[in-house]
C-alpha cells in the first residue's frame, strides 16, 4: 500500500522516473514517511495503554525486596513497558535507591528503558521486519541486565552522592485510572510523541533519501562494511555523544545499511544513540559521582560493541 | 491556597507551570504558585516522575504535563 502510494506520487503525479536519482530519493523520502508515520501512530498508542498499567512509583514497589536474579530481569523487562521521560531521572534514580533496590538493578532499569522503547521497535520493525526487531530486543534487554550485573558486582554504593542517603520519600499514592482515562492517555501521548518527533523524523527520512539517491556506494561499503574491524567502535564512539531519538536516527541507518553499511555497525551506531547520551549524563551527575559515570559508560559501550560484532558476524 | 509545582528544571516543568498560571488567571483563583526545584524536597512528596503538581501539600498530578483546562479540573476537584 504505502509502495503503491510513492509510486503513484513520484511517477504518475510528479512524473519523475525511479531510475534517477531523484527520482528515487524522492520515493525513498514518500514511502518511508508515510509507512513510519503510520506504524508510528498506532504503535505508540499500543504501547501507551499499557504504559498506564506500569508506572514508575509501582516498578518500584515490584521489585522492592525480590531476590536478584528476579528483580534483574524484572527491571530489564519493566524497562521495556515503563519509559520514562528523561527529566524524571532524577528522581527515579532517588525513588530506588531509597527503597534500597540495589545500584545494578537500577542501572538495568536506567538502560533498557531508552535501549529498548516503542519508537525504537516500530523503526526497526519497518524498516528491518520481524527478525531484527525481535534480536534486538533481545540483545538491548540481554545488555541491561549484564551491565547492571557487572555495575552491582563493582559496588560502586559509595559513588552514589551521600545526599541521596539522607532523603526520605514520603508515601506515593498513585491515582486509579478508568479504561477512559487510559485511553486519553494513550492518545495524548500520541499526539506528543508525534509534535515532538515529527521534525526529527522528516530531517532523518529527507537525509536518508539523500544518502540514498547520492551517496556513494563503493566507499562506504568499503570503510563500513561487514570486513571491517574497527566500524563498530568508530560508529559506537560517535554515537556516544549524540542525542537523538531512534527516530531520528533510523532512517538514515537503513539508507547507510542498503548502500552496504553492515548492520551491526548501524545497530551499535543507534544504541549508542539512545543508551548514553550526554544531557542524560548531566542529570546522572546530580546522582552519582563521575567515577560511577565512566563506568556506566564504559560497560555499556563495550556492550554495544559486542552486540554490533555480534550481529556483524551472525547476519 | 499553594499550588506547588515540583521538578528539575526542564521543558516540561517550565511548561507546567505556565499552564498552571494560566489555569489560576482564567479562573480568577486565589492561589499563590511556588516551584520547588529541590531534589530532596521533591522526593519528600513521594514523588518519582516530575513535573508533578502539589495543592496544598497533597500531590494531585506527576508525571503529566496537563493543560490549562485540566489543571482547573484538578483544582477545582482536590478543593
Amino acid at each position: 500500500m504505502f509502495q503503491w502510494l510513492a509510486d503513484f506520487i513520484v511517477i504518475d503525479m510528479l512524473g519523475i522516473s525511479l531510475s534517477t536519482r531523484l527520482g528515487s530519493a524522492l520515493h525513498f523520502f514518500i514511502y518511508d514517511s508515510v509507512k513510519i508515520l503510520v506504524l508510528l501512530i498506532s504503535m505508540v498508542f499500543v504501547i501507551s495503554y499499557i504504559r498506564s498499567y506500569f508506572p514508575p512509583e509501582k516498578v518500584k514497589e515490584w521489585l522492592q525486596g525480590k531476590r536478584k536474579g528476579m528483580a534483574s530481569v524484572l527491571a530489564a523487562l519493566l524497562g521495556v513497558v515503563s519509559p520514562f521521560c528523561s527529566c524524571s531521572t532524577v528522581p527515579l534514580f532517588i525513588g530506588f535507591v531509597e527503597a534500597g533496590i540495589p545500584l545494578g538493578i537500577t542501572f538495568t532499569f536506567l538502560i533498557s528503558s531508552p535501549v529498548v522503547n516503542e519508537i525504537a521497535l516500530v523503526m526497526l520493525f519497518s524498516i528491518f521486519g520481524i527478525k531484527i526487531a525481535t534480536l534486538y530486543v533481545l540483545v538491548g534487554i540481554l545488555l541491561a541486565i549484564v551491565a547492571g550485573f557487572i555495575i552491582g558486582k563493582l559496588k560502586m554504593e559509595r559513588y552514589v552522592e551521600d545526599y541521596i542517603y539522607q532523603v526520605k520519600m514520603g508515601e506515593t499514592t498513585v491515582a486509579d485510572l478508568s479504561q477512559k482515562d487510559r485511553i486519553q492517555f494513550a492518545g495524548e501521548n500520541v499526539k506528543d510523541t508525534i509534535k515532538k518527533i515529527w521534525l526529527y523524523l522528516v530531517i532523518g527520512i529527507a537525509i536518508g533519501g539523500f544518502i540514498h539517491g547520492y551517496a556513494p556506494e563503493d566507499l562506504l561499503v568499503k570503510y563500513a562494511g561487514e570486513d571491517s574491524l574497527l566500524a563498530v567502535p568508530i560508529a559506537t564512539l560517535v554515537g556516544v555523544p549524540l542525542y537523538s531519538n531512534a527516530v531520528g536516527s533510523l532512517p538514515i541507518i537503513e539508507a547507510l545499511i542498503q548502500k552496504g553499511v553492515a548492520i551491526g555497525t548501524a545497530l551499535s551506531f543507534m544504541m549508542a544513540m539512545v543508551a548514553l547520551s550526554l544531557p542524560e549524563m548531566i542529570l546522572l551527575r546530580k546522582v552519582i559521582k563521575p567515577r560511577l559515570i565512566g563506568v556506566f559508560i564504559i560497560t555499556v559501550s563495550i556492550g554495544i560493541m559486542l552486540i554490533g560484532y555480534g550481529f556483524n558476524i551472525i547476519l | 491556597m499553594i499550588l506547588k509545582i515540583l521538578g528539575t528544571g526542564c521543558k516540561n516543568c517550565k511548561t507546567l507551570e505556565r499552564n498552571a498560571r494560566e489555569a489560576i488567571k482564567n479562573d480568577n483563583l486565589d492561589v499563590s504558585v511556588e516551584k520547588v526545584e529541590d531534589i530532596p524536597s521533591i522526593m519528600n512528596y513521594g514523588v518519582m516522575s516530575t513535573p508533578a503538581l502539589v495543592l496544598n501539600e497533597k500531590v494531585i498530578s506527576s508525571g503529566k504535563v496537563l493543560s490549562p483546562q485540566e489543571i482547573s479540573r484538578l483544582i477545582q476537584q482536590n478543593l
